[in-house]
């Protein structure tokens, strides 16, 4: 392997590491804040201990999505230096905004929210958390505004004299419409993490509770929890394929390689088939064998019509790019994308089912023993993680071999290889913190995972009972603190 | 003033935000464990006392370590060029600095999660690499940034080992290091009552020789090798009022107005690296035009004009949001005001 392809994996596996626990955090800091928000309104203890309890799965989380976020921001200059210095103009400013907006936000206010409990007023303290909210959605705002500069680059020229790409339009870049369907469409996944994750935790603890202690908290905590769980998995579902739809018919127009190859479509036909399971050897459009069609699918999925509709295949468009761009070979890897494609959409059937089941069981007052539905709550939590991997993995992989994919109809100067952007390193360095960043995440998660489940275990603690009122500071100098590390 | 010069103060001003604020965060962290030893008394005493320590930064230090991620976008939006050749090149004290951060961060999420020793030896261990490497490891790079680097006609870094570790760059990182040791010492003094304060004056009244020595010698050699006429006027500052917050802790009160004295140490050490450079970024050792300045390294004037309206309107908001934190928290803690541990056992009972 060279210093690319090593490169390449680095940020493929840190990125992917990241993105485990983003979306947790991204739809839980919201869920959250809605327990207190109920808490604080009704004065309902339930919501109060589950606040608590959810919260201490968010905070573990969050550690680790602070912990794998911070490589990222060094690891453009460290492994993708000429890119850094091709787009810095541009790319630069929205993650400056991302500082400067979202993370100070989340990270003073989170250390106010974990800490504030006793000391400060109870509506402040409310107004943290949802300001923590906030913060974790606009980060996800400007980096994805960021990311899609590099799938469909806008308000952007290139400098022949320096070499590199200037930012001309700033309101352009942050109003890509690949921006700002991509970002609903992350986030709404995010939420549907987080619905399945709150319903998932809280239908197996309902399940337990109901058969060993009794159906006490089933009744209060539990069964309202796996309800707004599962009425939030059920919107995001919704709101996934109407923004996934429309970054569809996007992407054909702006990156047509990218969806040719998610359906394994190798040469230009009108009215092709969607294609739901193939054979071959995927990297090689020869070898590709369709074995189960559907008819209307792709032209829908591209233009909203049933017919009439011609879609380029990949071996059109190569020949095309080499024509445009010199020699090279311009395809994705059809299989990644063809089968990530797939799971990221498949994946969604498991919690969207698990949300419907549980809203029959728990109709009416009912609280749900049977031991089957416990597992399958559980079983959900991992599936919308796996699709938010795999549509991501669908995204970067689709764009190979660019870094900076050239937009059809803006500046076509503003384009970079993956080859051309990776930094001048021996392959050995590069591998080096690429082993480092591996095992070390591995471990992390692996910590993570069993902190998690030994906290959902456990469920909520008897020590997390409804808190006294806020004290003031009080007039001698010594601080109790209510919480602490 | 061009906007390539107010770039240069702004990113200068973030990572001296970055050091003002982090620097006691990792003297606390550095000095968790020693607290943790210099009590006598039970193991529970001994915890107490280092998770009263550990709390002195509980609120704060991951909103402290936002002024390094924002510093480094900063860079990045303001001169790519610069954030390019600086972090391909420091690629190794980087990589370390980014693990020591990794197993900081956890390190005291995590750390009591669980009510085990074993469990807490492991990440105060996370807390004192993730606060010792970058301690040591940023002197070493902001003394490499002053220093320069070969950097070849074609603006790639030709840097091998020996450019990144010297006598003068290692002279910086344990001046940075032996600082924040004793900034962090001054801080528990004065967040603190009972019997962690005393240890903090007595750990600030150990690190006093090192850090005079070592803080001195790296700005006189600084001074001498790389200075300005006017950077003299920081450097005796720094001396001064690191004298002064030495004597302060020495005399056994006064812990805040030593604050406000390291304080200034470290805002004048800062202003002197950075001073050092300007109009520099990054100089070549190899030939004098070859380096990266803030006119050859700038993002386009709309880029520096848009992110100077987004810095000068936003950094005041985060100012002020912060030091209300810090006004929030503002009581001191004691070991015995400590709550009892709430993680949960290693195993399910």
């Amino acid at each position: 392997m060279d210093a690319l392809d090593v490169s390449r994996w680095q940020f493929g596996i840190t990125t992917v590491y990241h993105f485990i626990f983003v979306p947790l955090t991204i739809g839980l800091a919201p869920l959250i804040a809605v327990m207190q928000t109920v808490w604080h309104v009704t004065g309902n203890a339930a919501w109060y201990r589950l606040t608590r309890f959810f919260g201490k799965l968010f905070l573990i989380n969050f550690a680790i999505g602070v912990a794998t976020g911070i490589v990222q921001e060094f690891q453009f200059g460290m492994n993708w230096s000429e890119y850094s210095k091709f787009v810095g103009d541009i790319f630069g400013a929205p993650l400056a905004f991302e500082g400067l907006i979202a993370f100070f936000f989340e990270s003073t206010f989170i250390g106010l929210w974990i800490f504030g409990w006793n000391r400060l007023p109870r509506a402040l303290h409310l107004v943290c958390i949802w300001i923590v909210a906030f913060g974790v959605n606009a980060s996800a705002f400007f980096i994805i505004a960021a990311n899609s500069f590099m799938q469909h680059p806008v308000g952007a020229k290139f400098n022949p004299e320096t070499g590199r790409a200037e930012l001309t339009d700033f309101v352009a870049l942050l109003t890509n419409n690949t921006a700002i369907w991509a970002f609903l469409h992350a986030v709404t996944g995010a939420f549907l993490t987080a619905g399945a994750f709150v319903a998932g935790v809280s239908a197996w603890l309902m399940v337990r509770s109901k058969r060993t202690t009794g159906p006490a908290d089933s009744i209060t905590m539990y069964r309202p929890a796996a309800m707004l769980g599962s009425v939030v998995a059920l919107v995001a579902a919704g709101g996934l394929f109407f923004t996934g739809d429309i970054q569809g018919k996007l992407m054909f127009v702006q990156q047509p390689m990218k969806m040719a190859s998610a359906e394994s479509l190798c040469h230009t036909e009108t009215d092709p088939m969607f294609s739901v399971l193939t054979v071959g050897t995927h990297n090689n459009c020869d070898s590709v064998t369709h074995l189960i069609e559907v008819p209307y699918v792709l032209p829908f999925l591209a233009e909203s019509r049933f017919d009439g509709v011609t879609l380029q295949g990949v071996q059109d468009l190569q020949e095309q790019y080499q024509d445009k761009f010199g020699p090279g070979d311009y395809r994705p890897n059809l299989f990644v994308t063809y089968w990530a494609f797939r799971a990221m959409i498949g994946l969604l059937a498991v919690p969207v089912l698990f949300a419907l089941v549980t809203l029959w069981l728990t109709r009416r007052g009912r609280i749900p023993d049977q031991r089957w539905y416990g597992r399958f709550g559980i079983l959900t939590i991992p599936a919308p993680f796996l699709a938010n991997s795999a549509g991501w993995v669908f995204t970067e992989m689709g764009r190979q071999p660019w870094v900076v994919v050239p937009n059809p109809t803006g500046d076509q100067m503003v384009r970079m290889t993956v080859q051309d952007g990776v930094s001048g390193h021996s392959a050995g360095l590069v591998l080096f913190s690429l082993a480092t960043f591996t095992l070390l995440y591995g471990a992390l998660a692996v910590v993570w995972f069993w902190l998690m489940r030994r906290y959902v275990v456990e469920g909520p603690q008897d020590h997390d009972s409804e808190p006294a009122p806020p004290t003031p500071p009080s007039s001698d100098d010594v601080a109790p603190l209510s919480f602490a590390y | 003033m061009g906007l390539q010069e107010l770039w240069f103060f702004l990113i200068a001003a973030l990572f001296l935000g970055f050091l003002l604020l982090e620097g006691f965060d990792f003297g606390v962290g550095m000095l968790m464990i020693p607290f943790g030893i210099a009590g006598k008394g039970e193991p529970e005493q001994r915890e107490r006392r280092r998770r009263a320590a550990l709390n002195t930064i509980g609120p704060v230090w991951d909103a402290n370590e936002v002024w390094l991620i924002t510093a480094g976008a900063a860079m990045f939006a303001a001169f790519p060029v610069w954030y390019a050749t600086v972090f391909s090149s420091l690629y190794l004290p980087l990589l370390a600095i980014l693990v020591g951060m990794i197993l900081r961060i956890v390190g005291i999420e995590w750390r009591g999660k669980i009510d085990d020793p074993r469990w807490r030896r492991w990440a105060d261990i996370g807390i004192a690499a993730g606060s010792w490497l970058p301690a040591i490891l940023w002197g070493v790079a902001f003394a490499v940034l002053v220093q320069g680097l070969p950097i070849d006609a074609d603006g790639r870094s030709q840097a091998t080992l020996t450019d990144v570790v010297s006598v003068y760059t290692l002279l910086g990182g344990l001046a940075t290091a032996s600082l924040f040791a004793f900034y962090g010492a001054v801080f528990v003094a004065l967040k603190t009552s009972g019997p962690v304060r005393e240890d903090a004056f007595r750990f600030a009244r150990i690190l006093s020789a090192p850090v005079v020595v070592l803080a001195g010698g790296f700005g006189l050699w600084t001074q001498f090798a790389h200075g300005k006429t006017w950077t003299w006027v920081p450097l005796a500052v720094a001396v001064l009022a690191l004298l002064r917050a030495v004597a302060l802790m020495w005399r056994g009160d006064g812990e805040g107005r030593a604050f406000v004295a390291t304080m200034v140490v470290v805002a004048a050490v800062a202003v002197l690296l950075f001073g050092s450079m300007y109009p520099n970024l990054l100089p070549s050792t190899l030939n004098p035009d070859w380096g990266v300045t803030i006119y050859n390294g700038s993002s386009t004037p709309y880029t520096l004009k848009i992110m100077s309206w987004a810095s000068l309107t936003l950094l005041p908001l985060v100012i002020g949001y912060q030091a209300w934190t810090y006004w929030v928290f503002r009581k001191r803690i004691t070991a015995e005001a400590i709550p009892a541990s709430i993680g949960l056992p290693r195993h399910q009972p």
